[in-house]
């Protein structure tokens, strides 16, 4: 059985922040039905047509992102400026439990389809908007990618080394919990939907969630005080809190190669001093949490010559057994083809798409005993199933297709 | 009314799914959260109030733990364990993150959950699933981001700086959105069927999927991607888009311009601060007008597009230079520019746009004799809000009535030793 099924999802979302919350529901067996422009086949989502690709072809059809991002949804295309257009999407919509969107604040308004429109077409409409700033507020019509939001919110600021500028995120962290905020906010409103009949608007700002998120450090401050703008921060890898020392990544055997190490508590640095064996792990100062947080430069000083005799996979079995948390810094190729607690997981399944052909994407974490997902069909491309929805679900035949193509409609 | 009303929840305390617990309770389930009889480790966490160790004053605890009531129960002795099989009985949902195989040492394996009370959710957090050939590793969250893909492709331009693992609890954050997102496909699987299920959520997995052009650009084109300086890593060395302002501090610069009208909107606001003058590359702007859409895969391929792309990452450096940060932020925001100030999490609570989107929220808190200002809400339901209904329990503050709820007397099993 499929957890999701029967639901159907209007969708609008693109790129990696709106896509991967759809992403979700379709595994679990939600109907999405994306909804594109054919005016410019569908580059609104800047994925569409984005690297990597796995050939030299190039276009709209061929972005591996979109593919990562939009396995096992229905791909429609719609002219919401004409009234042909419009008047289809309303058919759709009355025949949706959600509609769901991450476009700049105002643009479905502005389309003719606020949430106040949709609930006139469909009372108990679920509509979930998730934009940077969100819907009110002096930012709302600032624009915002991952990497803003992660500036904005404290994120980037938080990942760094003492004394230098701010690391940041090598990726759109905030693109990815995004979406699940946004999957989130649209699974509880649909459970609060079939309990009660009762439909409603999720704003969903990925700015809130990202800040959220800092949730702890707001405390620190609102509480002690205490600014995180201040000498010797942020910490690089590090942990204040808990406080854990030596805590950090090293350098190990081999170019860019590290292992992380974390001893969490005084039984985890007896374990590592007795696998260092050296006269200066031995200093019974740092048998104490307070000793070993006192003298950190010291001990990382110590730990980086250590570590970098002997390579990464080798200390990290060493330190594994002595029953230290360490681990190996992996890449993309170490952890996707050498990890292999992914495979009980089905973690990189390969999907079939109508242009690419069969292409490995990113599955899920999870594991269903009941009502497992499915990742099988690879996303789609422009207007691959404009016919076939607008016959299942509307009834509109071929013909008339043919027709509305004819009128640039879909 | 909140939308999971009249949920009940176990969460067995654990720092690997505190976070699940609070994103339930939040949206106001009935979360009971089980720690030993000495207390949960997660107490003994800093921050403290005013930096003294007390496990009624950790602010790791309090953030991580509201809205949920707590009992204490000793549910590794044959008395504490009964009384946690009763307590699961009457709940919907099992959360937990205990070490593989620590549940059924207890007489609580699958048999005596989802394989005996037909309708629980059974959601484990694991750092690499409850089977496997990892599955008894040692672990934290510097570890999992390891391990993930997160450290490696977080860092600095120079490859002797190590990465660096983003702080703040991200690498069990990343698994605890999934098993929010499991227990809500669980629960509305159930009003179809009426069935429960175990759901294994694995944190390792969870990172790994959690780290973007990483990971696909490698499933799709068997590419490594490299660490730049606060951007994202790719394949190729990209231009910087952090930059330095005269304040100091460091904005964000985003995406450049890819339509004429926005290299239009960049040029007009360019223009207007009077930087074109001394900004010798304009002329590329100028041109960017005239592309109806940069094709973004064409940098590095087409001189031209090139040039102009270029030319408005350095317009936007340029513009760094003559600014304070958090002026560049408000004034290219302003021209339709996506850009970031980089502000600390204090920062960005207290600027006046998250104030007007209720990110602060004053709690009573009994400790302090005093409101407390919490962070908000992630979301914004318009029907169903989120709420801290109550702040995080001292130890054992909801034993007696919990328990008194199942019908087991509390003070029974305290003589024991089984309960505080």
């Amino acid at each position: 059985m499929k957890a999701l099924k029967g639901i159907r999802v209007c969708d609008f979302t693109g790129q990696l922040a709106g896509a991967a919350a759809t992403k979700w529901l379709a595994a679990f067996g939600a109907e999405v039905i994306r909804i594109e422009d054919p005016t410019n086949n569908g580059a609104w989502d800047v994925l569409r047509n984005a690297q990597p690709f796995v050939d030299e072809r190039r276009g709209p059809d061929l972005g591996g992102g979109f593919n990562n991002h939009n396995v096992g949804k229905l791909g429609i295309t719609l002219n919401l400026k004409s009234a042909r257009g419009k008047e289809i999407l309303e058919q759709i919509i009355a025949k949706s439990d959600i509609v769901t969107e991450n476009f700049a604040n105002g643009v479905l308004e502005r389309l003719g389809f606020g949430y106040e429109r949709l609930k006139q077409i469909k009372p108990d409409i679920i509509y979930v908007s998730n934009c940077g700033f969100g819907n009110s507020g002096p930012y709302q019509d600032f624009k915002t990618w991952g990497p803003i939001v992660q500036a904005v919110s404290g994120l980037t600021f938080n990942s760094g080394l003492p004394e230098k500028e701010p690391a940041g995120w090598g990726f759109s962290y905030m693109d990815h919990t995004g979406a699940m905020y946004m999957a989130i906010a649209a699974l509880m409103a649909i459970y609060h939907r079939m309990r009660t009949g009762e439909g409603q608007w999720v704003d969903m700002a990925c700015c809130d969630s990202a800040l959220s998120l800092n949730g702890l450090h707001v405390l620190d401050y609102t509480v002690n005080g205490r600014p995180a703008r201040r000498e010797g921060h942020p910490i690089g890898s590090r942990s204040e809190w808990p406080a854990m020392a030596p805590h950090g990544i090293y350098p190990t055997q081999g170019d860019d190669q590290w292992v992380a190490i974390a001893c969490r508590n005084d039984e985890d640095w007896q374990a590592l001093a007795g696998v260092i064996a050296q006269d200066w792990a031995s200093d019974p100062a740092l048998l104490s949490l307070q000793g070993r947080l006192a003298d950190q430069d010291r001990l990382d000083n110590h730990l980086e010559t250590w570590c970098r005799k002997t390579d990464k996979h080798a200390l990290q079995h060493r330190l594994q057994s002595a029953g230290i948390a360490a681990a190996a810094v992996l890449d993309a190729r170490e952890r996707i083809e050498g990890d292999m607690s992914s495979a009980a997981f089905n973690l990189w399944p390969t999907v079939t798409h109508s242009a690419m052909g069969d292409v490995r994407v990113d599955g899920l974490p999870v594991r269903f005993s009941r009502t497992p997902h499915e990742i099988s069909q690879g996303a789609p491309c422009v207007g691959e199933h404009t016919e076939k929805v607008l016959a299942s679900l509307l009834g509109i035949q071929k013909p008339e297709v043919d027709a509305l193509r004819e009128e640039g409609v879909v | 009314m909140s939308a999971l009303k009249g949920l009940r929840i176990v969460e067995l305390a654990h720092e690997r799914c505190a976070l699940v617990g609070k994103l339930l309770a939040d949206m106001g389930a009935d979360v009971v959260l089980v720690e030993p009889v000495e207390g949960a480790a997660m107490r003994r966490y800093e921050p403290f109030v005013d930096d003294k160790p007390d496990p009624e004053r950790s602010l790791h605890w309090w953030h991580y733990n509201t809205s949920k009531r707590g009992i204490a129960l000793d549910w590794k002795s044959p008395e504490g364990r009964d009384a946690l099989l009763k307590l699961i009985e009457s709940a919907d949902i099992l959360v937990e993150a205990e070490d593989p195989g620590a549940l059924a040492a207890a007489s609580l394996g699958d048999d005596q959950l989802t394989g005996a009370l037909s309708r629980l959710i059974h959601v484990s957090i694991t750092p690499f699933g409850p089977d496997g050939p990892r599955h008894d590793e040692h672990t934290s969250d510097l570890t999992i981001m390891a391990s993930g893909g997160v450290a490696i492709v977080c860092g600095y331009d120079d490859h002797e700086l190590p990465p660096v693992r983003p702080t703040g609890g991200h690498g069990f954050a990343m698994g605890e959105h999934y098993a929010v997102m499991s227990v809500m496909t669980a629960l509305i699987a159930r009003e179809f069927d009426d069935g429960g299920q175990r759901i294994d959520v694995s944190l390792n997995a969870a990172a790994n999927i959690t780290t973007e052009l990483a990971s696909y650009t490698w499933l799709v084109a068997q590419q490594d991607v490299s660490r730049q300086t606060g951007r994202h890593a790719g394949t190729v060395l990209s231009m910087p888009s952090q930059h330095r302002c005269i304040d100091g501090r460091y904005v964000n610069t985003g995406v450049p311009p890819r339509t004429a009208k926005q290299y239009r909107a960049m040029l007009d606001w360019f223009r207007g601060l009077g930087f074109d003058k001394d900004f010798p590359e304009t002329v590329f702007l100028e041109m960017g007008t005239q592309h109806p859409i940069l094709e973004l895969s064409k940098i590095g391929i087409d001189d031209e597009i090139t040039a102009i792309f270029s030319a408005a990452r350095e317009a936007l450096a340029f513009a760094c230079s003559r600014m304070t940060a958090y002026d560049f932020f408000q004034s290219a925001q302003k021209a339709g520019l996506p850009v970031g100030v980089i502000y600390s999490p204090d920062e960005a609570f207290e600027d006046e746009h998250f104030k007007a989107r209720g990110m602060q929220v004053e709690v009573a808190q009994p400790q302090l004799g005093k409101d407390v200002r919490y962070v908000g809400a992630p979301y914004a339901f318009e029907k169903t809000p989120w709420s801290i209904s109550r702040v995080a329990p001292s130890l054992g503050e909801h034993t007696d009535e919990v328990l008194s709820e199942i019908g087991i007397n509390a003070e029974s099993l305290r003589k024991r030793g089984a309960a505080a």
